[in-house]
């Protein structure tokens, strides 16, 4: 069960934080198709900088040995949302100063971003991926690493084992408890404030929202923005969760899947956080399914059916397309998004 | 009636007798009041570059073309993408102690020579070298039929991002069909080849059917089906595949080559042209389906009404064309064109199927056949020259990798560089437009201004 719960997190909590990020682009107007290129940039500058601080001469090792590593997670988490951020203005750029088809713009960042970090992690570490795992101890003598430690990015509160706040406060990620405060919280800003509104209408109608003084191009650049930070944030919490944070110019298509959620939950964030919980449960199923015992009677119940692991991996794009199919004709996208801002037109 | 048959024939050989005897005497005499053919020339030629009848020069004319900006905007693009692709050479040698500025050069040339570069450490030449042509078209081949796939959806106003998972689809239903059906003669081969390419075909366009369906009767959104799809599809041929007996047990997780089954695509002369390579009638197949694409499309009601649908989905309903079949036979279409691609790149003979990691990665060849289509602004016979210059562009990004500290993922920056100037296409060709309203307007003020000196 604790298990269970956790690897749900792992799984659920960066899809949930980049269909966030798809929010805010495509209520601000911005068709933002490039989700999977911002997770792909964060994730490499995430572990591109725990990369060059572990090296000797920052003495990065040390602090993270004495158990104050977390200081160095949040750091390189804020890093990775700066560069999701400043890689999200060339789709802005395209989209509204130059009125470029923000599908293609969006395909091309999809693009763009594989190839700059393959490059350049290729130029540095002369392999196809950043290992940003547990650094090797460069000291004199022992590694004073605690053993069985698996990455110096989760917290361990081994006191609380066997306890009911064990899947909760055991073995998790501090970034987990960020993103759900972060959802939260944007989530609220998106629809209880004055910003949100004025974000919103300008993804719904932004002849009238300018007709009332708000900055269109303005609110699409925040917007785009906001969308950016976030999505390379979840990009690097992407490789945390999954490759223990190993950048390879790759995220396996979880933009795209959080672009899915995003329509899933349709543009709202209740419904990301209801469609993130269902996919991350089911992907958590497809991958411990051959050691999930859920009565705890110690039998695998899912084990015995026989079915291969391929099934289980099919159930959650399968289960989102069912959901999909009732739901389809409620989904209503906002209705600008794509359509280049003209103040001109009606 | 043999008679009149005969008369017939005599006489149209007489009328083209004295036509083409006519036309040499036009030569050096003028007939039936034309004048004589060098003249003529002499006015075609003038009639490019200076206005006469009143109509602008011609060349005018054709750069006045919606077509001749499209190809200009897409060069304009490309060469934006090398100038790119060159300063990121110059940087890289900058910041390397390995690479000096020959190296740059060297870099600069291999990326232009692509599959014409024959050189190697010691020297650089450009050549026709037939194994490297052959094999480069074959890899052409795939990328113009996920290309078309990706435009035609286009055309329709989908975005089909499923082409990864169609192209699965087809390959695993051809491939299927190809390996299990025994056939010991040529004439045998043959049907099992074709009836294993219809299957794959077949399989892509129902597969393809699931987004069109989805967006058409239940207004869902294509680009998340099409996603979903991907995934379903990609797990699907691991599963289908493991364990079978199509395995080759010298290869783990690769499948047989066809050829181990006397399966292959029909060479169509292309092994004699491209001896010893891997070249196919594939590439042959590809371009005349790229063909019949088009006059679909721009020759036919049917094309009209996925253009229609396409354009506005709401008007073309208003006029009474049924929209929801539009768009799920577009879809379908567009999975046929994808599952033809895989089935003719893997029934090649000689390309092996690695089965065992599609569960986790999608086949990159059906999400280039998005640049292919956007570069080519989604037209048919477009999308073959913009299919030859992206995999022209990955050999050559292989080969620079033979620098040190340079890589192969050049040649994808320089393609993502392409396609993120594709998106400005649009207003590239208003640019080169207004450059010639403007001196329109010059010519269109200045007759008043010289009747008022008047």
């Amino acid at each position: 069960m604790v298990t269970l719960i956790q690897s749900t997190l792992t799984y659920m909590i960066p899809l949930m934080i980049v269909a966030l990020a798809g929010v805010f682009a495509e209520r601000s107007g911005i068709i933002n198709i490039a989700l999977d290129g911002m997770m792909i940039i964060g994730a490499f500058v995430g572990a591109l900088f725990v990369y060059i601080l572990q090296d000797k001469q920052f003495g990065i090792h040390l602090i993270i040995a004495n158990g104050q590593g977390q200081w160095v997670f949040l750091i390189v988490m804020l890093l990775a949302a700066i560069a999701g951020a400043v890689f999200s203005l060339l789709l802005s750029f395209s989209a509204i100063k130059l009125k470029a088809d923000q599908t293609i713009g969006g395909t091309a960042l999809n693009m763009l971003a594989p190839a700059i970090s393959l490059f350049l992690i290729n130029m540095i570490a002369s392999r196809p991926y950043l290992a940003a795992d547990l650094p090797p101890w460069l000291g004199e003598g022992p590694s004073p690493y605690q053993s069985g430690t698996t990455s110096w990015f989760i917290i361990q509160n081994e006191h609380l084992k066997g306890t009911v706040l064990e899947p909760f406060f055991s073995k998790m990620y501090i970034s987990t408890y960020i993103t759900i405060i972060l959802f939260v919280v944007l989530s609220v800003v998106l629809y209880k404030t004055s910003f949100g509104l004025r974000l919103r209408a300008c993804g719904e109608h932004p002849q009238a929202a300018d007709s009332v003084g708000i900055n269109v191009n303005r609110m699409r650049y925040v917007g785009t923005l906001i969308s950016g930070a976030l999505g390379g944030f979840g990009g690097f919490l992407y490789v945390v969760y999954s490759a223990n944070g190993a950048a390879g110019g790759d995220v396996q298509g979880a933009g795209f899947l959080a672009l899915a959620i995003m329509i899933f939950g349709n543009w709202k964030p209740k419904g990301i956080a209801l469609g993130s919980l269902l996919f991350g449960l089911l992907k958590c199923i497809s991958v411990l399914y051959n050691q999930l015992d859920i009565n705890g009677d110690g039998v695998a119940l899912l084990a015995n059916i026989g079915l291969p692991s391929y099934f289980y991996n099919i159930l959650p794009f399968l289960a989102v397309l069912i959901v999909l199919a009732f739901t389809g004709k409620k989904s209503r996208a906002p209705k600008a998004e794509g359509i280049p801002y003209d103040k001109g037109m009606r | 009636m043999l008679k009149r048959f005969f008369v017939a024939v005599w006489l149209w050989l007489k009328g083209a007798g004295i036509a083409v005897a006519k036309w040499f005497k036009n030569w050096f005499v003028k007939v039936d009041g034309k004048d004589i053919i060098p003249v003529r020339i002499g006015r075609w030629f003038k009639s490019l570059f200076v206005s006469t009848n009143n109509q602008p020069p011609q060349l005018v004319v054709l750069y006045q073309k919606d077509g001749t900006k499209s190809v200009l905007s897409s060069l304009l693009c490309v060469g934006a993408g090398i100038a790119i692709g060159l300063i990121l050479l110059i940087l890289v040698a900058l910041f390397s102690k390995d690479l000096q500025a020959n190296n740059v050069f060297r870099g600069f040339f291999i990326l232009i020579s692509g599959v014409f570069y024959t050189g190697n450490a010691a020297n650089m030449s450009v050549g026709f070298d037939a194994f490297q042509l052959g094999n480069y078209l074959t890899r052409v081949t795939p990328l113009i039929l996920t290309g078309l796939s990706v435009a035609i959806a286009f055309k329709t106003g989908l975005f089909n991002i499923g082409a990864p998972g169609q192209y699965l689809m087809g390959t695993m239903a051809s491939l299927l069909v190809a390996m299990s059906i025994p056939a010991t003669t040529a004439t045998a081969q043959f049907f099992v080849w074709l009836l294993a390419l219809v299957v794959g075909v077949v399989a892509g366009m129902l597969w393809g059917c699931i987004p069109g369906a989805f967006k058409a009767l239940l207004n869902v959104n294509e680009v998340i089906v099409c996603i979903m799809t991907n995934w379903i599809a990609g797990n699907i041929v691991t599963w289908v595949f493991s364990g079978s007996q199509f395995v080759n047990p010298k290869s783990p997780g690769f499948l047989y080559k066809t050829n181990h089954f006397g399966i292959q695509n029909p060479r169509l002369g292309m092994d004699l042209l491209f001896p010893g390579s891997w070249a196919d009638g594939g590439i042959v197949i590809a371009i005349v389906v790229a063909v019949m694409v088009w006059v679909m499309l721009n020759k036919t009601t049917f094309g009209f009404e996925l253009k229609a649908c396409g354009s506005n989905r709401h008007a073309s309903k208003y006029a009474g064309m049924n929209d929801r079949r539009n768009i799920i036979l577009s879809m379908a279409i567009a999975g046929g064109l994808s599952a033809l691609g895989g089935a003719l790149y893997f029934m090649n003979g000689q390309t092996e199927f690695q089965f065992s990691t599609t569960y986790q990665t999608l086949p990159s060849v059906g999400f280039n056949g998005i640049p292919v289509a956007l570069l080519a602004s989604s037209h048919p016979l477009g999308v073959v020259f913009s299919a030859a210059y992206i995999a022209f562009l990955e050999v050559a990004g292989t080969k620079v990798s033979s620098f040190a500290d340079y890589n192969e993922y050049i040649s994808d920056l320089i393609v993502a560089v392409i396609i993120y100037f594709a998106g400005f296409s649009k207003l590239i060709k208003d640019l080169l437009s207004t450059k010639r309203r403007k001196s329109k307007q010059v010519d269109a003020v200045q007759p008043t201004t010289q009747s008022k000196e008047a």
